[in-house]
């Protein structure tokens, strides 16, 4: 019988667990209940009450490995963590996941402990045994993999299963003693761009793509790069969509050209940038590339406003494109979403 | 030469991002139809991570730089004739096989081998490079398995920036969710550093700079050694293209307005 072990950690609050977290838990009952496996969950946290108390419906086995030390992100502390709740569980299928925080050490620990990992899961199924999903190729090839060694790590994608709810409760936890090693690594804070000027947004319903096309020259012969920041903004602002942009776009910065200053290479999607999750995307003026539709692999409902019918983009990858010039249609839309508003 | 250091950047190479891809499956398990024929480029992260490296050895005299990379010895060797234009490198060249299905902890196996063994690495200055994924197989678990090979425990995954200090220690700026950066420091060498993009642009070709390098590139690559990669109980129930395919409506004949008002509905929908 399988032993199965689901990690979560802590979100900033130090307390309350992520929302992958939860969706982990989520993946962590259905498969426990799928292979009649034990489950325990693992909470990483510097004070894991509370998450725990939110986990108390679940009925699994909580340990969890508390303290200053791991209030924050670091390999040494997180790795010496998760391989003391990877032995105490005595686990032998460890959920966790995907996060930046045990991205960085999943592999390490699963190498400790003589075991194996694979990542960016984005669904779970098999019979008797488990079959992950998981692409290939930055989102081109989709493939079912499985492994009958042990311990197996599998790190799944943020967004693929929904976030436990459960009912809050009285939790008994079992406090896992970790002995760290000489730390060499402080972790100082996060840099992020004021509230005001943040555009990525993950729990966004909408992702807006920004192509190369808004810094052009337009049908004045002129470039507009102010007028598009203002339209691209304007945007944001009124419906709390996240921005992506295409790798084009953001590397004029660097070669000096007519830029949009909010962008930076975290808004990159594509083959070198991120493939978010959202329920709604539009782009506007991006060409076609493959590497581009990489970035979209996970938009369920797409649309296109491009100045080429004739794009790649816009056969069998978008639901609707509109042939027009986005300045003019990006307007009238900011115009109708602030009267909407008003 | 305080902060001379030994910087290893692992780098795959992989198929040109503009090609198509196809997958087959063949006696040792799935690949790619046409794979040896099919144009490579070098790993784009790990390009960002091997140009950092560039930047950072120039910065700190006295210190060097290898390019380590598996792959078949042909493929390596057409991917080089660029590469080695752009930055000052010491190939260390891995004859094994290309693409993403490969098991990593057999990859990470046999390049952590590779690096120590490398003749005149000094582990305690050493920084080792490379992309935070790949863009084959994209696990993103390589470099860290090469690293707790090695018995380095300061890793950090989706870097764009260091910032060395005189004293060794060096800022880093890691990926964080929520479009957000991660600041730590580290009290120096040796560590682990999968980059992102990085800030840099890619180098321009400097046949300089090639001329130089293929003096060494070409006989490492003669004397490259053969590496078999182990499955480690990894196996594929099925490898295929992504079948959705949309019925795309194309729109040329409404007005701004017109799209505006039905994009705003649209929003606003459900």
């Amino acid at each position: 019988m399988e032993n199965l072990l689901v990690l979560t950690h802590a979100d900033e609050t130090g307390s309350a667990l992520t929302r992958a977290s939860l969706e982990t838990v989520t993946a962590g009952l259905e498969l426990a209940a799928r292979l009649s496996a034990s489950l325990t969950i693992g909470i990483v946290a510097a004070d894991s009450t509370s998450a725990a108390a939110a986990l108390a419906s679940t009925g699994a086995r909580l340990l969890a490995v508390s303290g200053e030390a791991f209030s924050q992100a670091r390999y040494a502390t997180d790795a010496a963590a998760v391989e003391a709740l990877c032995r105490a569980a005595n686990a032998t299928i460890v959920l966790a996941p995907g996060s930046s925080r045990f991205t960085r050490v999943a592999a390490g620990v699963a190498h400790r402990l003589s075991g194996f990992v694979d990542t960016h899961i984005t669904s779970l199924g098999g019979a008797d045994t488990i079959e992950a999903s998981r692409w290939f190729y930055r989102q081109r090839i989709e493939a079912v993999v499985s492994r009958n060694v042990r311990p197996w790590f599998l790190l799944l994608d943020a967004g693929t299963h929904t976030a436990f709810a459960g009912a809050s409760g009285t939790a008994k936890i079992e406090e896992v003693a970790v002995q760290l090693p000489a730390l060499r690594t402080t972790v100082s804070g996060f840099r992020a761009p004021q509230q005001d000027q943040q555009t990525i947004r993950p729990d966004a319903k909408m992702l807006l793509v920004a192509g190369a096309g808004w810094t052009k020259k337009q049908p004045d012969g002129q470039i507009h790069a102010a007028e598009a920041g203002e339209l691209i903004l304007g945007f944001l602002g009124a419906t709390g969509a996240s921005l992506g942009s295409s790798k084009s776009l953001v590397d004029q910065g660097g070669e000096g050209n007519s830029v949009l200053p909010f962008l930076t290479h975290l808004n990159q999607i594509g083959q070198t940038g991120s493939t978010p999750r959202h329920a709604k995307g539009l782009s506007t003026c991006c060409h076609g590339e493959e590497p581009h539709v990489v970035g979209w692999r996970f938009i369920a409902d797409r649309r296109a406003i491009s100045l080429d019918p004739n794009c790649g983009w816009t056969r069998g990858k978008a639901d609707v494109v509109y042939v027009a010039d986005a300045f003019p249609v990006m307007a009238k839309v900011n115009a109708l979403l602030e009267a909407a508003k008003a | 030469m305080a902060n001379a250091l030994h910087i290893v950047v692992c780098a795959g190479i992989v198929p040109d991002p503009l090609q198509t891809l196809e997958p087959v499956t063949g006696p040792t398990g799935p690949g790619l139809k046409n794979e040896m024929v099919l144009p490579a480029v070098l790993d784009p992260w790990a390009a960002c991570a091997l140009y950092e490296a560039a930047a950072l050895a120039a910065k700190n005299p006295g210190s060097k730089l290898w390019l380590v990379s598996l792959g078949p010895k042909a493929k390596l060797q057409q991917v080089m004739m660029t590469v080695a234009q752009k930055v000052p490198l010491e190939l260390v060249p891995i004859d094994g096989p290309i693409g993403g299905f490969p098991d990593a902890h057999s990859t990470a196996a046999v390049l952590a081998e590779t690096i120590a063994a490398l003749p005149g690495l000094d582990k305690t200055t050493l920084l080792l490079f490379g992309g935070w994924e790949s863009a084959t197989r994209g696990a993103g678990v390589t470099l860290q398995l090469v690293g707790e090979r090695l018995g380095i425990t300061d890793q950090f995954q989706g870097v764009d920036q260091i910032d060395l200090r005189d004293d060794g220690s060096f800022e880093v700026l890691e990926r964080v969710e929520g479009g957000k950066h991660q600041l730590s420091v580290c009290a120096g060498a040796p560590a682990v550093l999968g980059w992102a993009t990085g800030n840099l642009a890619e180098p321009r070709n400097n046949p300089q700079v090639g001329m130089s390098n293929m003096r060494t590139i070409m006989p490492a690559l003669q004397k490259a050694r053969a590496a078999k990669l182990d499955a480690n109980g990894l196996s594929y129930v099925s490898v295929s293209l992504p079948k959705q395919q949309r019925t795309t409506r194309v729109v040329k004949d409404l007005t701004p307005d017109e799209i505006a008002a039905e994009l705003v509905a649209w929003i606003g929908a459900e």
